[in-house]
């Protein structure tokens, strides 16, 4: 039974930068035991069960965007300790530093220009490896920042929600970026320019109830925790437990504020698909390389 | 809470009805107890500056959630006239934890929008405790769109301890209903001044909040996340609320020296609850000041200042926007 050892539970959000050398993975719903390259050509969607395991960003830059398109921006925008903030345990930037994991530049999004099937866009795409993806100073700067890019070059925007909410350790700076976030998309949307929401496990809290529902076009992964509130605050309130399916992807879907539901596996090709029909409505100027132009046609012709 | 008073509150509250007995005494009897009057009277004013003067944030929470607090209708009454609500979003409901409606700020028409809490239990119930749904946030913003339509300026008064987390509000969106109306607020055309009234329940409160001048009342505060949420979280336990709500940083003075609010507003000696229309004065003499200054800008102007002031908003290296405390 030696090799049983090498089985390993999959790695802690706060772990999965040192992926596991583990051969084989468990499935956390099913249990499943996954052969992690299998896995991985699977795009992290369990074979059995298709739960879609959490991504790093640099892994959906991977799946989403055209090889060797991403260009990060905004790296240089990092956390501080505004409030010396200080909970039971430790103190704010030491728990900051933590979670860098020796990369200053990671924070709780990622941003950058990319391609997707030749159209450029500026694309965000958050990290719950860091502090839950939590919304604090950065995060909101560094969106408001791509934003503002995305404005200032006619640019499609994406993001990639994943977060359980606001970041307390900033406080009311946190709350604030809900504000600052939807303001700049607010000028942005004002622009006639597209913004391609995709929300993965979990968007909740102050992320969902700022840029991550307001997107043209809402499309979510199977199955993702996807609300206002947690569950555990929710069940706590109400005094009873929670009917089963709530919150998720289908039950968003069913009560109409998500447009689509899109398995990892067809991701590309649909924000492809809605990149190339926003841009062809002639809108972002700097779109459509990849479509030649067409030829005015005369009737009869 | 004997009689609905906090406790560190009670020996000024006895004083003071000590003194008013006294009062009622000497009507009747005549001028010997002048002396003891002034001297009582001497005392309690040391005994409020004692109590007021040092209060930590967890007896701010206090003042903040008092239950003889001025709510958003004591203010509506106080100082618009003609006041007129309007019910439901035109879609699901009405939600009678958040007001709104017309009405006329010294003759001049203004709408207005603000969460509204219980005074009893029965009360309480039917207001949910100022914790509105989706569909309050909903006819808010319908609200506001009809300000924008009309040119009216908008008066928000926040008072929740956040919007309701409950089956019937994820159903019904409340992620979606508050970030539209953030989104939208942010680019109204007309002028908006918030008052935090009593607690600014995060997201909740800041549904209604995104201003071109956002005041806090002395003794409220505005927050990420209750100090109990908070407590429980990063502490493991609600009991210890009164830490987080240190470390939160989220008192009226606090906010001031970070930077993201206008102005504190000093209430009456001994809190809001003491005097409601002292209160309501310093509010109308705010918002006439405010209003003045605002006409003098264009629609566009108001927009693009809003939305800067919210863009500038937060602390990071490699840029800092906002202000730290020392």
């Amino acid at each position: 039974m030696s090799w049983l050892k090498k089985i390993i539970s999959l790695p802690r959000p706060q772990q999965r930068r040192q992926m596991p050398d583990g051969v084989w993975l468990k499935c956390p719903r099913c249990g499943e035991i996954l052969f992690r390259q299998e896995l991985e050509r699977n795009l992290w969607v369990c074979s059995r069960c298709s739960k879609h395991l959490r991504l790093s960003p640099e892994q959906y830059v991977r799946i989403l965007c055209d090889e060797g398109s991403f260009a990060t921006l905004f790296g240089g925008i990092r956390s501080s300790d505004p409030l010396r903030f200080r909970d039971a345990r430790e103190k704010y930037s030491d728990k900051v530093k933590r979670a860098q994991r020796g990369d200053p530049e990671r924070e709780g999004v990622m941003t950058g220009r990319a391609r997707i099937a030749g159209i450029p866009l500026a694309l965000a795409v958050m990290d719950f490896s860091f502090m839950g993806g939590s919304m604090g100073s950065v995060v909101g700067e560094r969106i408001a920042k791509l934003i503002q890019l995305a404005l200032q070059e006619r640019m499609a925007l994406i993001i990639i929600s994943c977060s359980g909410g606001a970041r307390m350790h900033e406080g009311i700076y946190s709350l604030m970026q809900m504000a600052k976030t939807c303001a700049q998309l607010a000028r942005f949307q004002a622009a006639r320019l597209p913004f391609i929401s995709v929300l993965t496990d979990p968007t909740t809290g102050g992320v969902s109830a700022s840029f991550a529902m307001l997107g043209d076009v809402i499309v979510a992964e199977p199955g993702a925790l996807i609300g206002f509130a947690g569950p555990r605050v929710i069940r706590e309130t109400i005094g009873q437990e929670l009917p089963s399916g709530f919150q998720r992807t289908e039950f968003l879907l069913e009560k109409g504020f998500i447009d689509q539901i899109v398995p990892r596996h067809q991701l590309r090709e649909a924000l492809a698909l809605l990149l190339k029909h926003f841009s062809d409505s002639a809108r972002c100027t700097r779109v459509s390389q990849s479509v030649p132009p067409r030829e005015p046609r005369m009737h009869g012709q | 809470m004997p009689g609905g008073w906090l406790e560190f509150e009670l020996p000024l509250v006895q004083l003071e009805q000590r003194i008013r007995d006294l009062q009622t005494l000497a009507g009747k009897q005549g001028p010997d107890v002048a002396d003891e009057l002034r001297s009582l009277e001497r005392k309690a004013d040391r005994l409020r500056r004692k109590i007021f003067s040092k209060l930590t944030p967890w007896e701010r929470v206090k003042l903040a959630r008092h239950p003889r607090r001025p709510y958003t209708l004591d203010y509506i009454q106080h100082l618009f006239t003609d006041f007129f609500e309007l019910h439901g979003d035109r879609a699901f409901g009405d939600d009678a934890a958040l007001i709104a409606g017309l009405g006329r700020f010294e003759g001049r028409p203004v709408a207005v929008v603000g969460h509204q809490k219980g005074r009893n239990t029965k009360e309480n119930l039917r207001r949910n405790f100022g914790m509105p749904h989706p569909e309050g946030y909903r006819k808010a913003l319908r609200v506001m769109k009809l300000a924008e339509k009309f040119g009216n300026p908008m008066l928000s008064f926040i008072d929740t301890p956040g919007a309701y987390p409950g089956i019937g509000a994820e159903e019904r969106g409340q992620s979606e209903a508050i970030a539209r109306s953030i989104r939208e607020m942010s680019a109204l055309k007309v002028p908006i001044l918030v008052f935090v009234t009593g607690e600014g329940g995060s997201g909740g409160a800041l549904a209604i909040g995104v201003g071109d001048r956002v005041y806090v009342l002395e003794y409220s505060f505005y927050s990420v996340i209750s100090p109990e949420g908070c407590a429980s979280i990063l502490w493991k336990t609600r009991e210890k609320a009164a830490q987080a709500a240190e470390a939160l940083k989220f008192t009226a003075p606090e906010l001031l020296k970070l930077g993201v609010i206008d102005q504190v507003l000093p209430e009456p000696p001994g809190g809001a609850h003491r005097d409601g229309a002292a209160m309501a004065r310093t509010i109308g003499e705010t918002i006439r000041g405010a209003l003045a200054e605002l006409d003098e800008l264009t629609p566009e102007q108001l927009v693009e200042r809003r939305q800067d002031r919210f863009l500038s908003m937060g602390v990071f290296d490699g840029g800092t926007s906002g202000k730290e405390i020392e």
